[in-house]
């Protein structure tokens, strides 16, 4: 392979491992939207209150299973408060107030964060050594790979959880049609607060994973710009679509950056990425694998 | 044993009244636009406990500047312009203002023009617009210590002396990674115009805020092969420039990071990636030196500490406020030598930055030998020729692994003084005449002296 495709090779790779860790992050506000229509702005902060809780429990000296137990149940606990509290009061109000709510929310949570653990930063290692791969003269990031991995894992958990198991089955009904699932005696609020559950328990993974990239520190919560343009171009309500477009944005962010930027300034990926998005939602408004909503009058 | 009757109680009461009155007539006050929470809170709770503990010890042991208290009260910023200014403006009215240290590059800029016309002290130490150095342009604002031309200067001085000379630099390669930021690009410049100086090629990469992904700037960088990296990082961005190193097989040792770079917050998060690391510094961290231990005794011992947690007392923040301290104490008593041992106006304790030389034979008298070099600010010159040196982390702790190095001034100062020119013509200002300030100073400054006497 010639230095030249090699490099390619290499910036391609990184890019789709790079990613897998944006889907990781978009995935929470899919479960979120797919079975309540809201846009769930708090995500980041709650990828920043698991992590910050985690390896501060750790750091106390709770072994890491019982830290990540306590955790797990401190998250699930979170995603239940904000849905009891927060948005179970404001069912049937407009998108945008439930909107707004979350941005609150987000607040909050990151407020609380600091309040209950501090404000210094942690170095979180999952043991995973990040010396990197080489195959052929491309290098490739070890925890990257593994990170992928774990992606993939939660997101087979989650396609069997939702194809095979009553409240899988129950999740798609709502997500159908709420009226209709309500209609044949579905409990709603029950889902939706289950559901909330399930996004605490994913960033919960985001946040160890992201925390062991960036450490664990107040800039875990921006994690979240990273996921909106996937969200745009995958479709807010389709777990395969946030997959397919977290990979599609790494990519081309990395192929403009280094093969763009020297040519238009550099610095460009930070907003390529929404400039992809937008582009693409012209063209299909609901994303790549989003669901068209047709209504008739 | 004599017994506590009321009167006597009463007259207790009464004088220490009295003694409450007499010290609150003299006192010095600081205004602190702390950020103790939100992204940046790691950095601000440092430097602002340092600067509190160093406030606190002059006050306990000396008690205050020549019988001045020192006061302070802290508004909460964030970091974010809108409330540092907000902040400014709802304690601006208090009696008796030292000077304004927001520590914050943005903040400091929203308050430029404030400053000047309310006549008190701008303190960006290590940090602010390059120009400002220029005080017959910016009178007010106090780029103490090192700007940002200064550091670049000495970054290049010290790769220099890793290869042997300024000569060794020619063919050799430097990649600049750079906040995406006006902060990040102050530099762009002044790489360029050393790397053609000194015949070494810089390429400089921009890295977009807030720097959490950066496999595409380090796979440029595995292309390019430089011999040096220069980290010229921010918050997230430094941690993930080192673990984005290790990824692609850059060494830390070939890492230099400038001095919003070197922290314990920018090394910690990224673990074993950053052994080895180097970085650019004004004052050296660790507790040994006598005035840390001094803070230990008098502040921490008595419960009166700042830090939350000990094991922070000399970390790069903690020490970089108490140095900040010094600096700021330091200025106001060389005001009260000329106009009198009593509360300053902000135009005095200007006049006392105007004249703040510490040299070493001072700085070891407060206790600072090795915590930092030296300073000698004067009327043109508000950064005041500080020296840098360099730091390697090793995991744990951080350890100086260079000499004070000079940066380069006399290349520098023309450049400083044809944009602070330009920022005279924009704004329609006269850069004030030094010379003849400082020979008025001089007989004033003999009748005031007497006057005290």
């Amino acid at each position: 392979m010639s230095p030249d495709v090699s490099f390619f090779v290499e910036v391609v790779v990184g890019g789709l491992l790079s990613g897998v860790m944006y889907a990781l992050v978009a995935i929470g506000f899919v479960l979120i939207y797919k079975t309540s229509g809201v846009l769930n702005f708090a995500q980041g902060a709650m990828v920043l209150f698991a992590a910050l809780t985690f390896v501060s429990l750790v750091e106390r000296g709770l072994p890491v299973p019982a830290a990540f137990a306590a955790t797990l149940a401190v998250m699930a606990l979170v995603g239940l408060a904000v849905e009891r509290a927060v948005l179970r009061p404001l069912v049937n109000q407009p998108p945008i107030t439930l909107f707004m709510a979350t941005l609150g929310v987000a607040y909050v949570i990151e407020g609380a964060a600091q309040l209950a653990w501090g404000t210094q930063v942690h170095a979180l290692d999952l043991g995973i050594d990040d010396t990197p791969l080489e195959f052929g003269g491309v290098l490739v990031s070890r925890f990257d790979l593994v990170a992928a991995a774990i992606a993939g894992v939660l997101v087979a958990v989650l396609t069997l959880f939702f194809h095979t198991t009553r409240t899988g089955l129950a999740f798609r009904a709502v997500a159908d049609d709420p009226l209709a699932a309500l209609g044949i005696g579905l409990r709603l609020p029950r889902i939706w607060s289950a559901v909330w559950i399930a996004s605490g328990v994913v960033a919960l993974v985001a946040g160890l994973l992201w925390g062991a990239r960036l450490g664990v520190q107040f800039s875990l919560s921006l994690v979240v710009l990273k996921a909106l343009p996937v969200l745009v171009l995958g479709g807010f309500d389709s777990i395969a679509g946030a997959i397919v477009a977290g990979l599609i944005v790494g990519a081309a962010e990395k192929l403009a950056e280094v093969y763009l930027g020297p040519v238009i300034g550099g610095g460009i990926e930070g907003w390529f990425a929404y400039v992809a998005a937008l582009a693409l939602l012209l063209v299909r408004p609901a994303g790549l694998f989003g669901r068209r909503s047709v209504e008739r009058a | 044993m004599p017994r506590t009757t009321p009167i006597r109680a009463l007259l207790a009461g009464a004088a220490l009244l009295a003694l409450g009155a007499g010290a609150s007539a003299a006192e010095q006050y600081f205004p602190l636009q702390s950020y103790r929470v939100g992204p940046y809170a790691a950095g601000g709770t440092g430097f602002f406990g340092g600067f509190i503990d160093y406030l606190n010890l002059v006050n306990s042991r000396d008690g205050g500047v020549n019988g001045v208290k020192l006061t302070w009260s802290e508004g909460e910023t964030q970091y974010e312009v809108e409330r540092g200014v907000e902040v400014y403006e709802r304690l601006k009215s208090r009696p008796g203002i030292a000077a304004w240290n927001p520590l914050s590059v943005g903040i400091a800029y929203a308050m430029i023009d404030r400053i000047t016309a309310d006549k008190v002290p701008l303190i960006t130490i290590n940090d602010g617009r390059t120009d400002s150095t220029d005080g017959r342009v910016f009178p007010y604002v106090f780029p103490l210590l090192l700007n940002p031309y200064s550091e670049t200067s000495g970054i290049v001085e010290y790769l220099a002396g890793r290869e042997g000379g300024l000569d060794r630099l020619k063919g050799k390669t430097i990649a600049v990674l750079y906040h995406g930021s006006p902060y990040g690009k102050e530099t762009i410049p002044i790489y360029d115009l050393l790397a053609k100086r000194y015949g070494f090629k810089v390429e400089q990469i921009e890295v977009p805020h807030p720097g959490n992904e950066q496999q595409s700037q380090w796979l440029a960088i595995r292309r390019l092969k430089p011999d040096y990296v220069v980290l010229r990082g921010w918050g997230v961005m430094n941690p993930v420039a080192l673990k984005t190193a290790q990824k692609t097989g850059f060494p830390a040792g070939r890492i230099v990071g400038n001095v919003w770079s070197n922290s314990e917050e920018d090394v910690i998060p990224a673990g074993e990636s950053a052994k080895g690391y180097v970085a650019i510094t004004t004052q050296a961290s660790g507790a040994q030196y006598p005035v840390i231990q001094e803070i230990v005794r008098a502040v921490y011992d008595k419960g009166a500490g700042n830090l939350a947690d000990r094991k922070r007392i000399g970390s790069v923040y903690h020490n970089l406020g108490v140095l900040n301290g010094i600096l700021n104490v330091e200025a106001v008593r060389i005001a009260q030598e000329r106009f009198g041992h009593r509360t300053l106006t902000g135009d005095e304790v200007r006049w006392g930055f105007e004249h703040l030389r510490l040299d070493e034979a001072r700085v070891a008298a407060l206790g600072a030998k090795g915590l930092f070099h030296s300073i000698n600010v004067t009327c043109a010159n508000h950064e005041g020729e500080g020296r840098v040196t360099f730091q390697q982390w090793d995991g744990a702790k951080w350890t100086v692994v260079s000499d004070w190095i000079k940066p380069d001034w006399a290349t520098l100062r023309p450049i400083i003084e044809a944009s602070s020119t330009a920022y005279a013509k924009e704004h329609g200002l006269t850069p004030r005449d030094c010379a003849a300030e400082e020979r008025a100073d001089a007989q004033s400054g003999k009748r005031a002296a007497a006057d005290i006497k």
